[in-house]
């Protein structure tokens, strides 16, 4: 029980930390892309770290701000809605798994906050439920640009969610399992004892569906115009202070559920190749042997490494492509990418049944 | 007109309106999107190709200066300005001055010129006369606004006795109120103090 509190306070205080730490890395990476230098002013001592205390500063400037509320908006709405939005978007973090198990004290401890069989279905079911924290936003605000905001981020989220869903049947059916942590260890098997099966290989345009699908769901570019802070008014406009600021760590947040999915699903979770329970096995006959908490530890940094690496690709993405257009983002979502996960269904079940008939 | 279907809507208008040939419209070929341009996802990640071009090469420069070498390639093109300023045009026109006599009084002989021709009317000057006979006034009194100031260097132009320049080479001007705003003579003699500053 104690076990399982310390790792459910590492998961959330390493996805807030991150999701904090991405501040400060969209500001330096953008910078770095466009040949600038970026903040660089807050320092501590005259500390300054390349920048790195300015999340701190931002966190102290929103929480010292006014927190301010519409004159005729609903109150108890308006105060609810951001903290809908970072609640779904936290308690999603516990059906990932960070890693095998664990050996304590003789007792074997999974490195997964909650060990659920439908893992998918429940990460589905709360990132749907953000959802509520973006229309109350717009809704309780008593303004129309921010009402419309709200029902253009609904919209977009609500049509790409079922792409995002549909996108990742094709993994269900070829692993057989809702569970997050089989289908992690289903991806720990090889072809031919060389290529590992992980879902990337498995399912190339899935990946493809499900990480454009991703990026609409937490809002950002090229799929922001919810959002569009400098150039259309979004569903937030009428929030200030830290509210604000619980919208924008939302946003960071969903970032790194997305890197955590992408991850999980499609790049192996926690595993790396050549590594089984009890060390390297490399195909070309080399045996390296590591105690179980070394490969244990090693899982979680792998894990932990793949979600940078996907916050990096995400934020690269969010600072190369233009904006999607309201009529373009529609056509995309509904008419191209919908059938396209529809026919990697249909194409996936064709291939599977014919390896099965013909093959094995 | 070969190239009729590659001409843009506009383009097309303009042409059957006019029936025929027309000049002074310029046609612009516009090239056809090719499927796999369509698709985008190609294209997108040419796009971030050239963005992570960037970023590993600035990566890389960055971290090259952190531990002492390419110092002669930059890599930000930004100009961290407190500390370090870029060079001015000498003939910029920055924060006033009054020039001098050799012996250290102000040429300025408060003929009202540059108070006259001043359109923000920033300047105000109370004349007074001067002990030296061969000089008829002497400016007791010479401030001027640098809230209200536009920076147009009439004053300058004006002048006959080449009294008032525009020279400094001080750009950062801001102060805390509307009064501190206000440059006396004392400081406008002395360029580089500031009261206020």
């Amino acid at each position: 029980m104690l076990v399982k509190i310390v790792l459910t306070l590492i998961v959330i205080m390493g996805a807030l930390n991150l999701a904090g730490f991405l501040t400060w890395v969209e500001r330096k990476q953008s910078a770095v892309i466009q040949d600038r230098i970026g903040a660089n002013r807050a320092r501590i001592f005259g500390l300054r770290l390349l920048g790195l205390f300015h999340p701190l500063a931002d966190m102290i400037k929103l929480i010292m701000k006014e927190d301010f509320t519409p004159r005729l908006g609903h109150k108890t709405l308006h105060m609810l809605a951001p903290f809908i939005s970072v609640f779904f978007a936290l308690i999603a973090f516990a059906a990932i798994p960070i890693g095998d198990h664990l050996m304590l004290w003789g007792h074997p401890v999974s490195l997964q906050v909650s060990n659920m069989n439908v893992g998918l279905l429940y990460i589905f079911a709360v990132m749907s439920m953000g959802v509520y924290g973006v229309f109350l936003a717009g809704f309780s605000s008593n303004n129309n640009y921010s009402f419309l905001g709200g029902l253009r981020a609904s919209s977009q989220m609500i049509s790409y969610e079922i792409t995002m869903g549909v996108s990742l049947i094709g993994i269900i059916m070829i692993y057989g399992s809702l569970n997050l942590q089989d289908l992690v260890q289903a991806q720990g098997h090889y072809w031919l004892s060389w290529i590992p099966q992980w879902g990337i290989f498995v399912q190339p345009v899935g990946f493809l569906l499900f990480m454009t699908a991703a990026m609409a769901e937490t809002k950002r570019a090229p799929f922001d115009l919810p959002e569009g802070e400098s150039e259309i008014i979004g569903y937030f406009v009428e929030y200030s202070g830290m509210k604000f600021g619980m919208f924008m760590l939302s946003d960071f947040l969903e970032t790194v559920l997305a890197a955590a999915l992408l991850a999980t699903l499609f790049f192996g979770g926690w595993q790396i190749p050549y590594l089984f329970s009890d060390g390297f096995h490399f195909p070309w006959g080399g045996v390296w042997l590591i105690p179980q908490t070394g490969v244990a530890l090693l899982g979680v940094l792998s894990f932990s490494l793949k979600i940078i690496f996907f916050c990096w690709f995400l934020m690269m993405v969010r600072w190369t492509l233009p904006r999607f257009r309201y009529d373009q983002l529609m056509r995309l979502g509904w008419k191209m990418m919908l059938p396209l996960a529809l026919m990697n269904i249909l194409v996936t079940g064709l291939i599977m049944v014919l390896l099965k008939e013909f093959i094995l | 007109m070969e190239n009729d279907a590659a001409i843009g809507a506009y383009e097309y208008t303009c042409y059957r309106i006019n029936n025929g040939f027309v000049k002074g419209i310029h046609l612009v070929n516009r090239k056809e999107l090719t499927f796999l341009e369509r698709i985008y996802i190609f294209e997108a990640f040419k796009g971030i190709l050239i963005t992570s071009t960037h970023f590993f090469k600035n990566i890389f420069l960055h971290t090259a200066h952190l531990l002492g070498f390419l110092k002669g390639q930059s890599a930000a093109v930004t100009i961290q300005y407190p500390d370090e300023k870029r060079e001015y045009a000498p003939r910029l026109r920055t924060r006033h001055r009054l020039v001098q006599r050799e012996d250290g009084s102000p040429r300025c002989v408060a003929c009202m010129l540059c108070e006259t021709v001043c359109p923000a009317k920033c300047i105000y000057i109370i004349a007074g006369e001067d002990p030296d006979p061969n000089i008829e006034k002497v400016a007791k009194k010479f401030d001027i606004d640098l809230g209200k100031c536009v920076y147009c260097g009439f004053c300058v132009e004006v002048c006959p006795e080449d009294a008032i320049r525009m020279d400094t080479q001080i750009m950062d001007i801001a102060a805390y109120s509307r009064e501190e705003m206000l440059l006396d003579m004392d400081e406008l003699l002395h360029p580089g103090s500031r009261k206020n500053g």
